[in-house]
């Protein structure tokens, strides 16, 4: 047939931001070194830690909700095209008119065309995964609109000139006094007086912003639910921001990865449960939005819904690596994990940092362009008991790592490795030299990079006299 | 080929399928919805709730003087007599974020996590008037809670806008710690009505 | 009972004391432990590196050399978890239905130490004194993929002598994750040092666990800082006793 069938189509370069500029090492290092980053990151994940946990051991059925997330999100990746036509078919009827974006250069000149279409020159912005990934804020400002990002957090990130760290709060590794200072420098008209208090800081966002909500006629957000069986969509938020956004403009552009999908109306008795508690430890958020097409006399009355795929058709081509798309964004596995709590979001490179990004990105890409995130994890498992739809994210990570490109000299090493325990008479040699060890002391005097990284902070074992097969033999 | 046709063509092309069943092995059944959860619920999340069968005298009391915008199927009989009413008939957002406070019914109210929907029915309104004024007072009444996020959502009807309130506008975006108050109305009052 | 002990490659070469301790321990149980010669590593390494196609060939071997037995122990959460989670699926990956059965078969009967004295001997008293101010580090993957519990601490809870004090934060991992820990030396480091900094809020003098793995981790940091603090495998310390 044609020529898709060959190459999964993966997210194109030179667009978006799931492409960092340097490997996670790298980029760690420089995170770690910042004490105060650190000190932010600890304090924020485990309040959150803290704070879900206690949520959802209210709930006496969670673990039986976290298998009918995990179901629903199998049963909509087995069924996506005819759900996908299901939704255009619902959102159509309803008045809404839906756009299909195989990649990030497509869905910005869709959007970007639809808010020219307009006239405006400014857009509202509800916080959206898909659309920082595809970069559409620097689309819209190169056609000459301006997005205005709403929601606190990217606000801040906004006015700092700075990167999303998190999913759900891109502003993370900032606190309260870093944030009254953003504020203070970069936010027009505020009030020189502003403390750090955090009701003042959002009050000061909610001044702000006021005006722009009440002025702008365009709107763009992303969303989190997709329902095919009515069409209805859904956008989870806690400020108002996406109530304004939703509400207020004539125009309502949303951007959506094909994945969003949720069979049933129904189903989202699941997924209203499993979101809010995973995600900011709420038992309900504060503000959900759905709407279906558009209703007459009641909020924007031109729809368009972007179905974004941007690899993830090549994603759900891999078989282990698929159920990385069940995600729904909760970010969950970000706070519970030892690695992005220390180092961060911005060390990924991608706006999906965490144990999420680490499978996610590099299959959106291919694994050659992110070849260093399937190994940015100790695999040591909280991710997937923290994940509300069970995705076994350490198992993916292994997976990526079969696919990754490996350094040569790795590969040489680990080939011979496997030579030499694959033949038990080689490897009780190698295993008695391994007391020649004894050489590089117990501070690793002498050793090759990468082993040199081991022995910077940590002591090397004293090799025995004996192996436990010598000893053994001469019971 | 259009781009459609491209990315159903590729999601064939990945062959997942999805021969389970879905195990819905979660609570789906619940007991009457407990009216002390919820209220225990909603002051939680910094809501107001009042326990009254006298509607307008709470009204009176929450606005003192003010102007109120109402959605145009709102009983008349809920406002007290001497505040300024402003019913919505296509009123411009202006006008609404203006006004004092917003009074509406809802169509139902989740005990278990302190929600209440509203679903744009004549006595609940556009969702502009619920969003703008920095007061908003919902009237419930006892037989529209529901114990559980499931039985609400069998009870709605998704062709309708539907607004999920659980509190007032609140932020996790600083230090991941709960604040209220950002743009959505900063206070929220519920009058839950006293069974008869 | 006979039990095949699955030494597993790390014990064998640096750790052997936590290896002959299991035996010791298991034998005073009256139990008849072998050892079959053929093993030597169960591919955890290579499959958690990237490398499914070296770990095949070890993969077989392990399947091979333990199938004949009907019970299989390893003083190890980690190979354990990998001989129980991930051989049959490097079986599989390689299109070797059979083999993926037969993995699945030995995973079946292969435990943890304190799983195989639990759950299969039933017992949580195996009679061990050992006086000194222990604290345990639970280990990710007999936490988390083993979902072993408390089964460890009820074991030291019966050690004569032994004072067992909590470990805060327990559950976080030490860092270690195989070749993370020189791949991504850094962040290993400073999740290391958080994991030291409650071993020492501890006091103890002893910190165990059930992997020589996360020791060697923990311990090579915790000497490194001469702090004083040992690190011994949680057989050692049940194998121990007053005479």
């Amino acid at each position: 047939m044609s020529t898709f069938l060959g190459m999964p189509a993966r997210a194109p370069k030179g667009v978006g931001h799931l492409r960092g500029d340097e490997t996670f090492p790298q980029a760690a290092r420089t995170a770690l070194a910042n004490p105060q980053l650190r000190r932010n990151l600890h304090h924020a994940t485990t309040t959150i830690r803290n704070k879900s946990g206690r949520v959802i051991a209210e709930l006496p059925d969670w673990q039986d909700l976290r298998a009918a997330g995990s179901a629903l999100k199998a049963y909509t990746m087995g069924n996506l095209t005819s759900l996908l036509e299901q939704l255009e078919e619902k959102v159509t009827a309803a008045g809404g008119v839906v756009h299909w974006a195989a990649d990030a250069n497509e869905a910005n000149r869709i959007v970007t065309d639809l808010v020219r279409a307009t006239g405006e020159q400014r857009v509202i912005k509800v916080k959206s995964m898909a659309t920082q990934e595809i970069g559409l804020n620097e689309a819209l400002a190169d056609a000459g609109i301006t997005p205005v990002e709403t929601d606190l957090a990217e606000l801040i990130v906004q006015l700092g000139d700075d990167k999303p760290s998190h999913i759900l709060v891109p502003a993370i590794h900032r606190n309260r006094a870093e944030i009254r200072e953003i504020f203070l420098r970069a936010m027009p008209g505020v009030d020189p007086s502003l403390t750090d208090d955090p009701p003042r800081l959002a009050g000061a966002a909610r001044k702000y912003l006021r005006d722009t909500f009440l002025r702008t006629r365009v709107a763009v957000s992303g969303a989190n639910f997709g329902i095919a069986e009515t069409g209805t969509l859904a956008v989870v938020e806690s400020e108002g921001n996406g109530r304004m956004c939703l509400t207020l403009p004539d125009t309502l552009i949303t951007v959506m990865g094909i994945e969003k999908l949720v069979p049933t109306w129904q189903d989202l008795e699941v997924f209203l449960q499993l979101l809010p508690r995973a995600s900011t430890g709420e038992r309900m958020n504060p503000y959900t939005s759905m709407w279906t097409g558009v209703t007459p006399g009641d909020g924007p009355q031109n729809f368009h819904l972007v179905l974004l795929d941007n690899g993830r058709s090549a994603v759900l081509a891999d078989e282990v690596g698929r159920q990385a798309l069940h995600c729904i964004r909760c970010s969950a596995c970000l706070n519970v994990c030892p690695v992005y709590e220390r180092t961060g979001g911005h060390s990924y490179g991608s706006v999906y940092p965490g144990p999420i990004g680490a499978v996610l990105s590099p299959q959106l890409t291919g694994v050659e362009d992110n070849a260093s995130l399937p190994y940015a994890s100790s695999l040591c498992g909280a991710c997937f008991d923290a994940c509300p739809v069970r995705i076994d994210i350490p198992s993916i990570l292994v997976h990526l790592r079969d696919q990754a490109p490996h350094p040569r000299s790795e590969a040489a090493m680990m080939a011979a490795a496997a030579y030499t325990m694959d033949r038990p008479k080689l490897y009780a040699r190698a295993q008695r030299a391994a007391k020649l060890a004894r050489i590089a002391g117990r501070r690793g005097r002498g050793l090759p990079p990468p082993l040199n990284g081991w022995a910077a902070s940590r002591d090397l074992p004293v090799p025995p006299a004996e192996t436990f097969r010598d000893w053994w033999r001469g019971r | 080929m259009s781009s459609k046709d491209l990315i159903l063509g590729r999601i064939r092309a990945a062959r997942a399928a999805y021969d389970g069943s879905i195990p819905r092995d979660y609570r789906r059944s619940f007991p009457p919805a407990d009216l002390n959860l919820l209220v225990d619920r909603l002051v939680d999340y910094k809501a107001e709730v009042h326990r009254t069968s006298d509607i307008s005298g709470t009204i009176k009391m929450i606005l003192g003087a003010g102007v109120v915008v109402i959605p145009p199927g709102l009983p008349r009989g809920w406002l007290p007599p001497d505040i300024s009413v402003l019913p919505d008939e296509s009123l411009p957002a202006d006008r609404i974020a203006a006004a004092d406070g917003v009074v509406t019914a809802a169509a139902v109210a989740v005990a278990e996590t302190g929600t209440i929907v509203l679903d744009g029915s004549p006595d609940q309104g556009r969702r502009i008037i619920s969003l703008l004024p920095d007061l908003h007072i919902c009237v419930l009444r006892p037989e529209q809670v529901v114990a559980s996020v499931p039985e609400a959502v069998a009870r709605l009807d998704p062709t309708r806008p539907l607004t999920w309130i659980s509190g007032p506008s609140a932020t996790s975006d600083i230090e991941l710690n709960r604040v209220e108050g950002v743009h959505g109305p900063r206070n929220l009052h519920v009058i839950l009505l006293e069974a008869l | 009972m006979r039990i095949a002990l699955f030494v597993t490659c790390l014990a064998d070469t640096m750790f052997p004391a936590a290896a002959k301790a299991t035996v010791q321990l298991l034998e005073r149980l009256g139990h008849e432990v072998v050892f079959p010669t053929e093993q030597t590593c169960c591919g955890q390494m290579h499959i958690n590196t990237g490398y499914q196609k070296d770990a095949l060939p070890l993969v077989k071997r392990h399947v091979r050399t333990f199938e004949p037995y009907d019970v299989v122990v390893a003083p190890s959460g980690s190979c354990v978890g990998s001989v129980r989670h991930q051989h049959a699926m490097v079986a599989r990956a390689a299109n070797e239905p059979g083999l993926a059965a037969r993995a699945d078969a030995v995973a079946g009967r292969t435990y943890e130490l304190s799983e195989l004295l639990v759950d299969v001997l039933g017992v949580e008293d195996v009679g061990a004194y050992y006086p000194h101010r222990v604290t345990y580090h639970p280990t990710c993957h007999s936490l988390r993929i083993l979902r072993v519990g408390d089964k460890p601490l009820r074991l030291l809870r019966n050690v004569r002598g032994l004072d067992l004090i909590e470990l805060p934060a327990a559950e976080q991992c030490c860092g270690f994750g195989g070749t993370f820990s020189v791949k991504n030396a850094d962040t290993s480091t400073a999740m290391l040092a958080d994991k030291m900094r409650h071993v020492l809020e501890t006091g103890a003098d002893v910190c165990t666990a059930g992997d020589a793995s996360c020791l060697m981790h923990i311990g090579g940091g915790l000497s490194r800082l001469r702090t004083g603090v040992q690190t011994v495998h949680l057989a050692e310390i049940l194998a121990s006793t007053e005479a």
